[in-house]
């Protein structure tokens, strides 16, 4: 897939279609892989890569590419292009500016979960299709089977359709698919409030207020961010106190509900492994079950429940009298 | 930093009661910026705002606390008093201890901590607060009357007499109304029709009156004298220009088993109709649901006889914009369904009727040509029993009926009692009440007349069951006063059901924005003191939209609200709200949420050039507030997830220093 995909990228290149491409970049292994962009077909050649490791979604880099001079090729991932349809929805990418290649997924790999196996300085990880052989620094060799290190939010994948796109590399586009994602959500729900704060606050314990969250979230785009903003009241670097790590991560929910397309790279890029995408899905699995189903980027054009008033819309009682667990 | 006074109201002893002022004053005096601080007994009367005007020169003021009632009472009597001796009246805010203190808690210490609390969260706010200045807005003069019927065409009329013009939307084919279905009216005995409908031809008569029958509202825009409404003229498959309402294609259409809803369904008419000979306009209706050119394609009969060429089978919704600078609701009620009352076995037999079917039966232009006949056998019905209180003044806990009193049915109950013993003295006429309501002028005159001259038997007590058996109807019921068990034999059972506001009110309430209660009742500004209008400014009511009344009373309010219209049109400019939102152009994402929630449309989207940290210049897609349609509601501040969007007067910051102070 990767070479169709380097092939194509020149194409467009050498005919103008493009004069850049987004796309992901080797790094000094296997698993360490960044998103970049590439302006020549020899940087092509010499750099890109798109492997299990290359799960970084790169919708959020076009808000700023697609206001540079010219067109750009970016490659989306079923995910990448939910996110993409929903920051077209919210003007923040100018989609005329960007040529989109869909590009088909099958789960993407968790590199801690290899790691999390024992395994340390690992120097080479060889694709054998369904497995993974593992060689490190200090000889071992292993075999691990690719399922068991996905990455959980693609077990539990929502879609394999492509939502925008200028064209597929592999015909036909997927199909959204049956998932479990809530089950973990309903799991929390049926907590008793104690316990659920004390879930919480166990997991919000080991913030270290990094940001990456924050940087990664494709729905994070504003100018400035109310934490950067002094007069929004809330702007710190750091968590003061305990309370405010909490509401850091609570405030970031309630900013991206109904606009997060539970991408999942908050939680993937989380240096502390804080299940921070159990927080959006909660929002969307309540605004599914209070507003009817809605899944934020499927298409440009929908309203988002939380900015959407109609008529048989629940009243604001509803929220109180279901609650969680009491 | 401000000089902050702070003014604690005793409100008698409706605040003093169950908060201890004295205290409050004394709490508030250490809060930061406070220099002035004390408590009076009324601070809403002339000798109160002295007090805050000369604390205001003496002690150099810049802020003002009132720890008082809600601001909807006084903020604008505080502010005005702050104005009158220079400070910007947008400087003065209200810390509401009265319905949000004293009148919900009992305990003193309680009331007072709450007190405190309240009046610490208004000083905090002050602190923030910025003079704000009022801007202007032009008044359309022009009023939109919703429903057609005695209390739109009242309050259309009135206004329409003061020179203004008026649309009336009315959504079925003609105006007109309930009052056009009843038989006479209570206390007078004089026929509905004779006095209605020489209304509803002074409304088409009159020049500054405009009929838009069969139309529905569609969309509603804007603010107080400047509304913008979106107006569904339905099609009628009939020009109504060219219609002469002659009634030729009435006659002529082949589809007659239509059931007519002008007579409750107890006849039919044809599939292209007028309702009723005296309607206004006068213009035939085609059906499309029974109409057999619109369902089959075959047909066109009453294409071909109608004189005019008025027939259009490819006429479609035509939707018409207008402005406006008052909208007044008129939607009135309609009977509720009496079928869930099974004790009363309406949906078993024919012969229980709703009173306003009896009304039908007994009108001269009605399904029996005033003949009163029960509706099973075509026969003349010797005792009939009315029930009283059907769904009305019903336990919180019982799901099918209302708590209310729908105030009518004890006089038109007489009215039919009375009517019926005179047109027909060997009829037995029952009514079973809980009790019988006659306040009003000549209205218990009225009654006593049923009970003394005309002789009906008037039971306390209420009706249990009715089973049909036999062509007759078993009635068993109790009277309380003579504590026995009854069963009469009767022919007929009239329900006296109760009335519930109509349907259409509820999604027009959320269009407007107007408040409704728990019956979808709209709200009126304030119960005693402004009944016509609704919270909502430029919104007014009239009529049974606004809670059930009779004729005397629903036109009395009609005038009324006409009064308030001619009040506001008559205004060539009202003063704005400088409490409105603005976009920190450099936070905004130009996302668009605030643009979706708007309900004013007052946010519009422009691109502008900015140069940016990294001294580049870039384009960017930014929100504007046209400062004169916004109403300062708020939605956009919050939808907006940069913090771009803050409103002058409530920012976030004065609502974040409020919640600070509550929580401290």
């Amino acid at each position: 897939m990767q070479d169709r995909m380097i092939a194509r990228a020149k194409e467009l290149l050498a005919d103008g279609t493009v004069n850049r491409v987004m796309g992901w970049q080797k790094g000094e292994f296997t698993y360490d892989i960044t998103p970049a962009v590439f302006h020549t077909a020899e940087e092509l050649d010499r750099d890109f890569v798109c492997n299990d490791f290359a799960a970084a979604n790169v919708s959020k880099y076009l808000v700023k590419e697609s206001r540079k001079e010219g067109r750009i090729l970016a490659f989306l991932k079923p995910c990448d292009s939910y996110s993409f349809a929903q920051l077209m929805k919210e003007h923040r990418v100018l989609r005329e500016n960007v040529y989109i290649i869909g590009i088909p997924s099958w789960g993407k790999t968790d590199f801690e979960k290899i790691k999390a196996r024992g395994l340390s300085g690992i120097k080479n990880i060889k694709d054998n299709g369904a497995d993974y052989f593992v060689e490190t620094v200090y000889g071992d060799e292993v075999t691990v089977p690719k399922y068991e290190v996905m990455l959980d939010r693609c077990k539990d994948c929502k879609s394999k359709k492509i939502v925008v796109y200028d064209e597929l590399l592999e015909e036909p586009n997927g199909d959204v698919i049956e998932n479990h994602r809530f089950d973990e959500v309903a799991r929390l729900e049926a907590m008793t409030p104690d316990e659920r704060f004390a879930f919480w606050r166990n997991e919000l314990s080991r913030c270290i207020r990094c940001n990456a969250c924050r940087n990664v979230c494709p729905a994070c785009t504003c100018e400035k961010c109310v934490f950067d903003n002094r007069d929004s009241g809330v702007e710190n670097k750091a968590a003061a106190d305990s309370f405010e790590e909490n509401m850091f991560h609570i405030i970031r929910a309630f900013h991206v509900a109904g606009r997060c397309t539970d991408c999942g790279e908050c939680s993937r890029v989380c240096p502390q492994h804080i299940p921070l995408h159990l927080l959006n899905r909660k929002f969307i699995k309540d605004m599914n079950e209070l507003y009817g189903d809605y899944q934020a980027g499927a298409d440009p054009d929908t309203r988002p429940p939380m900015t959407d008033f109609r008529f048989d819309d629940c009243e604001p009682s509803v929220v109180y009298e279901r609650g969680g667990a009491k | 930093m401000q000089r902050i006074g702070v003014f604690v109201c005793w409100c008698g002893s409706n605040i003093a009661g169950t908060v201890d002022v004295k205290q409050v004053a004394e709490m508030l005096k250490n809060e930061p910026g406070v220099v002035f601080s004390t408590d009076y007994q009324y601070m809403c009367s002339e000798s109160g705002q002295n007090l805050i005007k000369d604390a205001i020169r003496e002690h150099g003021l810049t802020g003002v606390v009132v720890c008082s009632c809600s601001p909807r009472m006084h903020e604008n009597t505080f502010r005005k008093a702050a104005a009158s001796v220079g400070l910007n009246p947008y400087m003065v805010e209200i810390a509401n201890i009265r319905e949000q203190c004293s009148w919900i808690h009992k305990d003193m210490g309680v009331g007072t901590a709450k007190a405190v609390i309240l009046g610490r969260a208004a000083v905090a706010k002050v602190h923030l607060n910025a003079p704000l200045t009022a801007g202007e807005s032009p008044v359309t003069k022009r009023a939109l009357v919703i429903g057609g019927g005695i209390a739109g065409i009242q309050t259309a009329l009135d206004i329409a007499e003061a020179g203004f013009p008026v649309d009336i939307v009315e959504k079925s084919p003609t105006i007109g109304g309930k009052m056009a279905q009843l038989d006479k009216t209570f206390p007078t005995l004089d026929c509905a029709a004779c006095i209605l409908t020489p209304k509803m031809v002074e409304a088409a008569q009159q020049e500054n009156i405009n009929i838009y029958a069969y139309s529905e509202v569609d969309e509603v825009k804007g603010f107080v004298g400047n509304f913008s409404v979106k107006i569904r003229r339905k099609a009628r498959f009939i020009k109504e220009d060219l219609c002469t309402g002659c009634g030729l294609c009435t006659e002529k259409c082949p589809m007659k088993k239509v059931p007519n809803e002008f007579n409750l369904g107890m006849d039919n008419r044809s599939a292209v109709y007028i309702p009723f000979a005296q309607a206004v306009p006068k213009v035939a209706t085609i059906d499309a649901n029974y109409c057999i050119k619109k369902k089959t394609g075959k047909c066109g009969l009453c294409s071909t006889v109608c004189g005019v060429g008025a027939i259009d089978y490819d006429q479609k919704d035509e939707i018409l914009e207008e402005k406006y600078g008052a909208i007044v609701v008129a939607t009135g009620f309609n009977p509720i369904s009496v079928e869930k009352f099974d004790e009363f076995a309406y949906a078993q037999s024919p012969d229980v009727v709703t009173s306003l079917e009896y009304e039908r039966l007994m009108n001269a232009a009605g399904p029996t040509n005033g003949t009163l006949l029960r509706p099973s056998d075509r026969q003349h019905p010797h005792t009939i029993v009315f029930v009283q209180c059907v769904g009305s003044r019903c336990d919180a806990k019982n799901e099918k009926g209302k708590q209310y009193c729908s105030k009518v049915c004890c006089m038109y109950t007489a009215k039919h009692a009375m009517l019926t013993r005179e047109k027909y003295p060997d009829t037995d006429v029952y009514v079973f009440y809980i009790d019988v309501r006659t306040p009003g002028k000549n209205f218990d005159e009225f009654y006593r007349r049923a009970v003394e001259d005309y002789g009906v038997h008037y039971i306390k007590g209420m009706v249990g069951k009715v089973v049909p058996e036999n062509g007759k109807l078993k009635v068993q019921a109790s009277d309380l006063l003579a504590n026995e068990q009854l069963h009469i034999d009767a022919d007929m059972v009239v329900l006296a059901a109760a009335v519930e506001p109509d349907k259409s009110a509820r999604p027009l309430a959320t269009m407007l924005t107007a408040s409704m209660d728990t019956n979808d009742f709209f709200t009126e500004a304030h119960p005693k003191l402004r009944p016509v209008e609704s919270p909502t400014a430029g919104v007014f009511l009239s009529g049974m939209c606004q809670g059930p009344k009779d004729i005397p009373d629903t036109v009395s309010q009609a005038s009324a609200c006409a009064a308030k219209v001619i009040g506001l049109l008559a205004k060539d400019k009202l003063t704005g709200n400088p409490c409105v939102a603005h976009s920190n152009e450099l936070l905004c994402n130009g996302c668009s949420s605030c643009e979706k929630v708007c309900p004013y449309g007052a946010i519009t989207y422009s691109d502008k050039e900015f140069r940016m940290p990294d001294r580049t210049t870039a384009v960017r897609r930014v929100a504007e507030v046209n400062p004169a349609v916004c109403q300062g509601c708020g939605a956009c501040t919050v939808a907006c997830p940069s913090g771009a969007m803050d409103l002058y007067g409530f920012s976030n910051q004065q609502i974040m220093a409020e919640v600070d102070a509550i929580c401290k």
